[in-house]
């Protein structure tokens, strides 16, 4: 058998005899594959021991969860398919929490798991598990391989399908003597069949006219930007139909980024934490335009009371999205960027000022940013911390948040101008995320400024991955909201269940000593005025540094729209705060 | 509603998993599921009758084209179709009571495929309110009906093609009438026709 070296990449071009492992090593290679995130383990040991022949650098990380993670935050970061590995049994089912994270969200990766040798399969043997089983409705497709020469077939056609259509997650799991038989690697011959678009897939020429209709004869029009415009690259486009046809634009969570947050036409986030403007805006209009988004229940409360007068025009890549919660009076199904270049020529322009002059006062007399409803007495209120990190970073940092209310304070306070900036797990809520997510970030874009900013709870869920940064010299930021309560849930327990605060008040470490203990410097701050200093300091240093924020322990996130109530019927912040409004709050 | 899709599958293992998985995880349960060969190597064909609300044809038909085996789907809807069901009936008859059941399967146009010196087995294949129908007469007579064996619902357009062997073969969408637009040409209770 020839040997390989580690940068050659002959075997790339010739065919050449490898065993299993080598051939996955070989064809992520051939992928594009630089970086890969995972643990070893008996099953996969094969795949490890051929790892130093191959130009990809490994993340070890300290649980698998971490590597999924850490797999989706790179992708979402960098736009690429994030790879991670795990062994068997145990190693596959920690994986599942992020597979479904990236499902949800519809982000491409690959996760390469190994699994007991086929003779013992179906018997029970030690960590076998039937991930691809487990993995089903969690993935766009997983492949179960127990032949060497089926190896690189599989994994080129997994990234084929994470990359294709609307991304997302697939799954090879791989036996073991597959991975240590030898079979002839053909990468040219392993390519998959050309990628067949969805069948559904319509955008009609009188579709098209049709949409342009209802837009140049709109006079409340309303654009919906989602998460679909990073996956379709679409901003540009997006612009240009804003600007060009002066129409309000409100985001999805998702969605942030998409649309620079400084641009006059943006409305901020719209949904259960929305301001009153973008949600009022919503419920007033008379044709919303749906932009790669899929009317998530948090976007819109219920639908039977959701911009009841409003036509819907619903551009959308995937065809099982058209009329699931919403149903759309004109649905353009593909890709969001070649839609709005066909429908772009059909749209010359607008003038849109009676209706942007409506919102602008429904702004004007809304209680304006809650933030600046906030006592500045001494306290320190998490909203400060995103407002002070935004205007700090510039808006320029990769932010990776976890999921509560710090991931809202973020999206209200943070200015996102710029797209993969913001990294959140907006469809499943998955705590412990930010941490691995703003590792797999730094992992991808190692000339950005990272940030991870988490809640006390969530950190405590992945904070083993502390010493993967430390392992792999990462300078990631960390910040976390510490509010000694599971947020979130408490702000429920207080509106919804009598303040009846059971099991909300958490326990948690010294974060400034956990990290200490992990050779990672950090600070405390109870006071905003101690704030831009401690967020510099972590900025000036090389290397990672974290922030545990001692913040009001029983705020809230306001506004809030009560789940399953319409979009107008939210709680706004209690007025009995002073006002005091800072020169840096504007 | 019932609907009732036509589904062209790769013919590998875990195919009807995934299938069945996604009815799953719509909530929406399969009335009848039938799998089977087609006219191409390693496809087969599935038909699978749900019930659920009417919106959801469309849907359910994008979320199966989504799953990665599935080469075709033909929502039937109410487009003129030839549906069958085959069914074995096992009842208890003897000497005695045989020959009435021989007129009933007579009338029915089913078979006796079956006979024992205790019971025998009726051999039925049409719609399913014909089998039912039998079943009902076998029931009401005091025949006791010991065991039932149905295959669930199979269904082809009526016509040239369906629209999964046209684009199978690239010939591109058929001409061929939009579901939901010609009424159903068999009722349910009509099954003179089918007898």
């Amino acid at each position: 058998m020839n040997e390989i070296e580690k940068n050659d990449s002959a075997h790339l071009t010739t065919p050449t005899r490898l065993t299993g492992a080598e051939i996955v090593l070989a064809t992520i290679v051939g992928e594009g594959v630089t970086e890969v995130f995972g643990y070893p383990g008996g099953a996969n040991l094969p795949i490890y021991d051929a790892l130093r022949k191959f130009p990809i650098r490994h993340i070890l990380v300290r649980h698998e969860q971490g590597a999924s993670h850490m797999a989706d935050g790179y992708a979402r970061a960098s736009g690429r398919v994030g790879v991670a590995f795990a062994t068997s049994g145990p190693g596959a089912t920690n994986l599942v929490t992020g597979i479904a994270t990236a499902m949800m969200d519809s982000i491409p990766m690959v996760c390469i798991t190994g699994q007991v040798s086929s003779r013992v399969l179906g018997s029970d043997a030690f960590q076998e598990i039937d991930i691809t089983g487990i993995t089903l409705p969690i993935t766009k497709h997983n492949f179960l391989v127990s032949h060497t020469e089926d190896i690189a077939p599989a994994i080129r056609h997994a990234f084929q399908i994470a990359k294709s259509g609307r991304p997302g997650p697939v799954l090879v799991d791989i036996t073991k003597d597959a991975q240590q038989a030898a079979a002839i690697f053909d990468f040219d011959a392993a390519k998959p069949k050309p990628y067949n678009p969805h069948p559904m897939l319509s955008v009609l020429e009188g579709h098209l006219h049709e949409a342009a209709d209802l837009i140049r004869a709109a006079k409340r029009p309303v654009i919906l930007a989602g998460h679909g415009i990073m996956q379709s690259n679409a901003g540009e486009q997006i612009r240009t139909l804003a600007e060009r046809m002066q129409i309000p634009v409100g985001m999805t969570l998702l969605g942030l980024g998409g649309f620079p947050a400084s641009h006059p036409l943006n409305l901020g986030m719209m949904g259960m934490h929305g301001e009153s403007w973008v949600n009022d805006a919503i419920q007033q209009a008379d044709l919303l335009i749906a932009c790669g988004m899929r009317f998530d229940d948090r976007v819109i409360g219920t639908p039977s009371t959701y911009s009841p007068n409003s036509k819907k025009i619903h551009i959308e890549i995937d065809p099982s999205e058209i009329n699931k919660n919403i149903k759309a009076d004109v649905a353009l199904v593909g890709d969001l960027r070649q839609v709005l270049e066909q429908l772009l020529p059909l749209l010359p322009g607008r003038d849109g000022s009676a209706w942007l002059n409506t919102i602008a006062a429904s702004r004007g007399t809304a209680a304006v940013l809650d933030i600046k409803n906030l006592p500045d007495s001494g306290h320190l209120y998490a909203a400060h911390v995103m407002h002070d990190l935004w205007r700090i970073t510039e808006g320029r940092a990769i932010v990776a948040t976890d999921v509560g209310q710090h991931q809202m304070w973020e999206a209200q306070y943070y200015r996102h101008d710029y797209p993969h900036t913001l990294i959140t797990s907006g469809g499943l809520g998955t705590m412990g995320f930010a941490l691995p997510a703003g590792i797999g970030a730094k992992v991808a874009c190692p000339d950005k400024e990272v940030w991870v900013i988490a809640g006390d709870g969530g950190f405590q869920m992945t904070a083993c991955e502390l010493a993967t940064i430390v392992q792999e010299k990462l300078n990631v930021n960390i910040a976390i909201i510490n509010n000694g309560y599971l947020g979130m849930v408490r702000q429920w327990q207080e509106f919804f269940y009598e303040k009846n605060y059971e099991s909300t008040p958490l326990v948690s470490p010294d974060f400034v000593k956990l990290a200490d203990a992990h050779g990672i410097p950090g600070i405390a701050v109870r006071d905003r005025g101690d704030l831009e200093a401690a967020v510099q300091t972590a900025r000036g240093h090389q290397g990672p540094y974290l922030i545990n924020f001692l913040v009001e322990q029983e705020d809230s996130v306001y506004p809030m729209i009560p789940a399953g109530k319409a979009l107008h019927e939210m709680i706004r912040r209690p007025g009995s705060n002073p006002l005091v409004e800072k020169p840096e709050d504007k | 509603m019932l609907h009732t899709f036509v589904a062209y599958v790769e013919d590998k293992p875990g195919v009807l998993t995934r299938v069945a998985s996604l009815f799953r995880r719509l909530n929406i349960n399969i009335i009848s599921l039938t799998v089977g060969h087609s006219e191409r190597p390693g496809v087969s064909r599935m038909t699978i009758v749900c019930a659920a609300p009417d919106a959801a044809a469309d849907r359910i038909r994008a979320s199966l084209y989504k799953l990665d085996d599935v080469i075709d789907v033909d929502d039937i809807g109410k487009a003129p179709n030839v549906t069958r069901e085959l069914a074995l009936i096992k009842v208890a008859a003897n000497a005695h009571n045989r020959s009435h059941i021989f007129e009933l399967a007579e009338v029915f146009r089913a078979r006796i495929v079956d006979l024992a010196p205790e019971s025998l087995m009726i051999e039925i294949t049409g719609v399913e309110s014909k089998i039912e129908g039998l079943i009902q007469v076998l029931n009401e007579t005091e025949d006791r009906v010991l065991e039932v064996c149905r295959s669930g619902k199979m269904t082809m357009r009526r016509g040239k093609h369906s629209t999964g062997v046209l684009r199978a073969m690239g010939a591109g969408e058929p001409d061929i009438p939009k579901p939901g637009n010609l009424p159903l040409e068999t009722g349910p209770d009509n099954f003179a026709d089918n007898i």
